[in-house]
């Protein structure tokens, strides 16, 4: 039967070359969508590990509590022994300890008066260490847009967009206005190193890169950190294993007397600052793509389905008049009509992953939507083909065909076959 | 069990209903139908032939009384019944061919044997069978558009006899052919009959038809008002009478069809029919 099936689709066009398109262009569409979403996803992952939260993150107790803040009076202190022991019990994970800073940048002129100034928002990383993993993850390097990298104690980097409304160039001054650790004013001078853009909006807007102990000595933060970050070695973020692994961690730093607000507490990238739930949304939201694919693509399969019916009426009559059951007739029109959906799954799989694979590689540039966001996402959003990818379209190219072909087949009970000898007249 | 009635109404009664009034397509209709039967149903338009043929063919089923086919209450069959006797012991010969245009003769004739799951090589020998009875086993590959309206209307009978059914019930089937392709239908039907006792029963307007029965049912207003078996002496002379008619008829115009003349009366059936009915 499946047989006789294929060769009525593959010789009569008009039955099935609408609802193949029908199905090659909805779940091309899906696929594509569905790759671009995973592909944004795993960019804002990725970009919020590198330049915010790390695969996990060790803070304060106290410091966790009020994160968004920064408040840097509740940083975690006595970081060294904390790297030492955690590099030991997590061999497979790169630790690497963060200050986050806000401020003033003031830039004097030659008698010292302010030129210009600007708030910005720092970043404090081990720049000089030589075991410090923070020019890879940060990519550093590849962010440098005019001067050099530090070089020494005392040099900073800005971002080309701060340094253009402060007009500052590399090796001029720049007087940083902090608050200390203990809540007393901090005032630093740092020589510009260069200017950096790293492509992600949020970073760029006003940030100031700087070595983490010019900073620790800035705001007397003597072997403090505001965080620790934890990355996994492939840079692959395993979202159970890092679960494991802070439960784990706070399980142990819990017995040692529970109100101790300064206790660490190892968080995961998916619980800080809410992107548990944006990544929740994403995936409702590419459940929703498919689903208003899987009912858009069903109505105009049932109205095919219909069509189908009436120029097959003759061909019905006869069937049923042979003596096909109308089960039989029902099943074999639904049969028939997801084999043209299989095929149309197969080509719009294939076009739909070959068009994401080309923005896989190529990349769209959003920074004009990203003005003023704060997520961390790079400017140049990518697509991304995963296994998934080639198979997310079988849901709705198979379930439309089969709801429409359900829904337009009905018409076949409704039949009678007391007429059907008239009606084959 | 061989003379058992094959087919047997009792009080048959087909009621339509029309809005106020009630319009009685069949009026007490009892007749028997024995194995090999080459039968007719003749009768002015509207007479209630297509009616009778539909409940013989459990399509439809009667208002009252009782249509039992094959020992089966056609009334009382549910929807799967009527169609799993059709599937199997009934074939169907329409006016229009009505075979399936993307499929060729071949697999027209074969669809009947997939529903009743047949082996492919019971398949292949059947159709084959089949399509030499109709003389059509060249034309196995051809698709239905290539084919002559009266090739069609034979791959149609193959399509009805592949299955060795018990009963074929044709409708008007040589309504759209010329007279020669009638004739070379008919005595196609007439050979299945007489070599594998196939029983048919015809609904017809079509002397041509009507002059190779062996039994002739007059119907009027769901009335049966004659039935008379036509000897086979007569047979012949009346098959050649018609042939030849046909024969002058399709010289001047090949294209006429046959129905346009047959428009007489309800007592023009009978004119040629002299002996009395069964009843
Ligand atoms: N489905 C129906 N609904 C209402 N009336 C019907 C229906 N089918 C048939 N009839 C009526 O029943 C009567 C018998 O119809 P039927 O089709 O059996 O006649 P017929 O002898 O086959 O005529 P023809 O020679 O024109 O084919 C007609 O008056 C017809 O109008
Ligand atoms: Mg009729």
């Amino acid at each position: 039967m499946i047989k006789f099936l294929l060769k009525g689709i593959l010789r009569d066009r008009s039955r099935s070359l609408f609802p193949f398109l029908t199905v090659t262009i909805g779940v091309m569409l899906t696929v594509f969508l569905y790759c671009y979403i995973k592909g944004a996803e795993s960019n804002f992952i990725e970009s919020s590990a590198r330049f915010s939260t790390g695969h996990v993150k060790i803070m304060s107790r106290a410091y966790a509590a009020e994160a968004d803040q920064i408040p840097n009076d509740l940083a975690y202190v006595g970081v060294e022994s904390l790297l030492l022991e955690l590099r030991q019990e997590f061999p497979d994970m790169v630790w690497t300890p963060r200050i986050r800073f806000g401020g003033l940048l003031d830039i004097p002129d030659e008698a010292g008066e302010t030129r210009s100034q600007g708030t910005v928002a720092g970043l404090a990383v081990d720049l000089f260490g030589s075991d410090s993993p923070e020019r890879l993850i940060i990519n550093i390097e590849k962010a440098v847009v005019s001067g050099h990298l530090p070089r020494k104690q005392g040099e900073i980097l800005i971002s080309a967009d701060l340094a253009t409304t402060l007009d500052v160039r590399p090796g001029d001054t720049a007087t940083l206005i902090g608050s200390t650790m203990h809540g007393s004013m901090a005032i630093t001078n740092f020589t510009v190193a260069g200017t950096i853009r790293f492509g992600v909006t949020a970073m760029d807007r006003g940030a100031v890169l700087a070595d983490i102990h010019d900073i620790q000595e800035a705001l007397d933060m003597e072997d403090a950190a505001g965080e620790i970050l934890g990355f996994y070695r492939g840079f692959i973020y395993k979202d159970k294993d890092a679960e494991d692994m802070a439960s784990r961690f706070n399980a142990r730093h819990h017995g040692q007397g529970e109100s101790d607000e300064f206790l660490p507490v190892m968080v995961t990238l998916k619980n800080q600052s809410g992107l548990a739930d944006l990544l929740a949304m994403m995936g409702m939201f590419s459940s929703v793509v498919v689903l208003i694919f899987v009912a858009a693509m069903s109505i105009v399969l049932w109205n095919a389905g219909l069509m189908g019916s009436l120029r097959r009426y003759g061909e019905i009559g006869v069937r049923l008049a042979m003596g096909e059951d109308k089960g039989h007739l029902y099943r074999s029109l639904i049969a028939e009509s997801m084999l043209i959906a299989v095929f149309g799954t197969i080509a719009g799989t294939t076009v739909g992953v070959a068009i994401a694979y080309y923005i896989q590689v190529h990349g769209i540039d959003i920074s004009s939507f990203m003005k003023s966001s704060s997520l961390m996402v790079t400017d140049v959003l990518r697509a991304q083909v995963t296994p998934v990818s080639f198979v997310i379209g079988f849901l709705p190219g198979l379930g439309a065909t089969f709801i429409g072909t359900s829904i337009s087949g009905i018409g076949i009970y409704r039949r009678k076959t007391s007429t059907l000898m008239k009606e084959l007249e | 069990m061989e003379n058992a009635a094959l087919i047997q109404t009792k009080d048959l009664v087909k009621i339509y209903p029309m809005g106020s009034h009630e319009l009685v397509a069949l009026n007490n209709v009892n007749l028997d139908f024995k194995k090999g039967e080459f039968a007719g149903l003749v009768g002015p338009s509207g007479s209630g032939k297509t009616t009778l043929l539909n409940i013989v063919g459990s399509l439809d089923s009667p208002t009252r009384g009782s249509a039992i086919v094959m020992g089966k209450k056609v009334e009382e069959l549910s929807h799967k019944q009527a169609a799993r006797l059709r599937n199997s012991h009934i074939g169907f010969i329409f006016q229009t061919f009505n075979l399936l245009p993307v499929y060729t003769v071949f697999e027209n004739v074969e669809f009947p044997l997939l529903l009743l799951g047949f082996s492919p090589a019971e398949r292949k020998r059947l159709v084959m069978e089949a399509l030499d009875w109709v003389r059509l086993a060249d034309r196995a590959r051809s698709r239905p558009a290539q084919l002559s309206g009266g090739e069609s209307q034979r791959v149609a009978i193959a399509r009805a006899i592949v299955k060795k059914p018990a009963i074929i019930l044709a409708d008007e089937p040589t309504a759209n052919l010329d007279a020669e392709n009638s004739h070379n239908v008919l005595q196609i039907m007439e050979e299945l009959n007489q070599e594998t006792g196939t029983t048919f029963i015809f609904a017809t307007h079509d002397e041509k038809v009507i002059s190779y029965l062996r039994r002739k049912i007059t119907l009027i207003d769901g009335r049966v008002v004659r039935d008379e078996v036509m000897t086979p002496e007569r047979q012949p002379e009346a098959k050649a009478q018609a042939q030849a008619q046909a024969q002058a008829q399709a010289k001047p115009s090949p294209g006429r069809t046959e129905q346009a003349e047959e428009t007489g009366g309800p007592g023009g059936t009978g004119t040629r029919g002299g002996s009395g009915g069964r009843r």
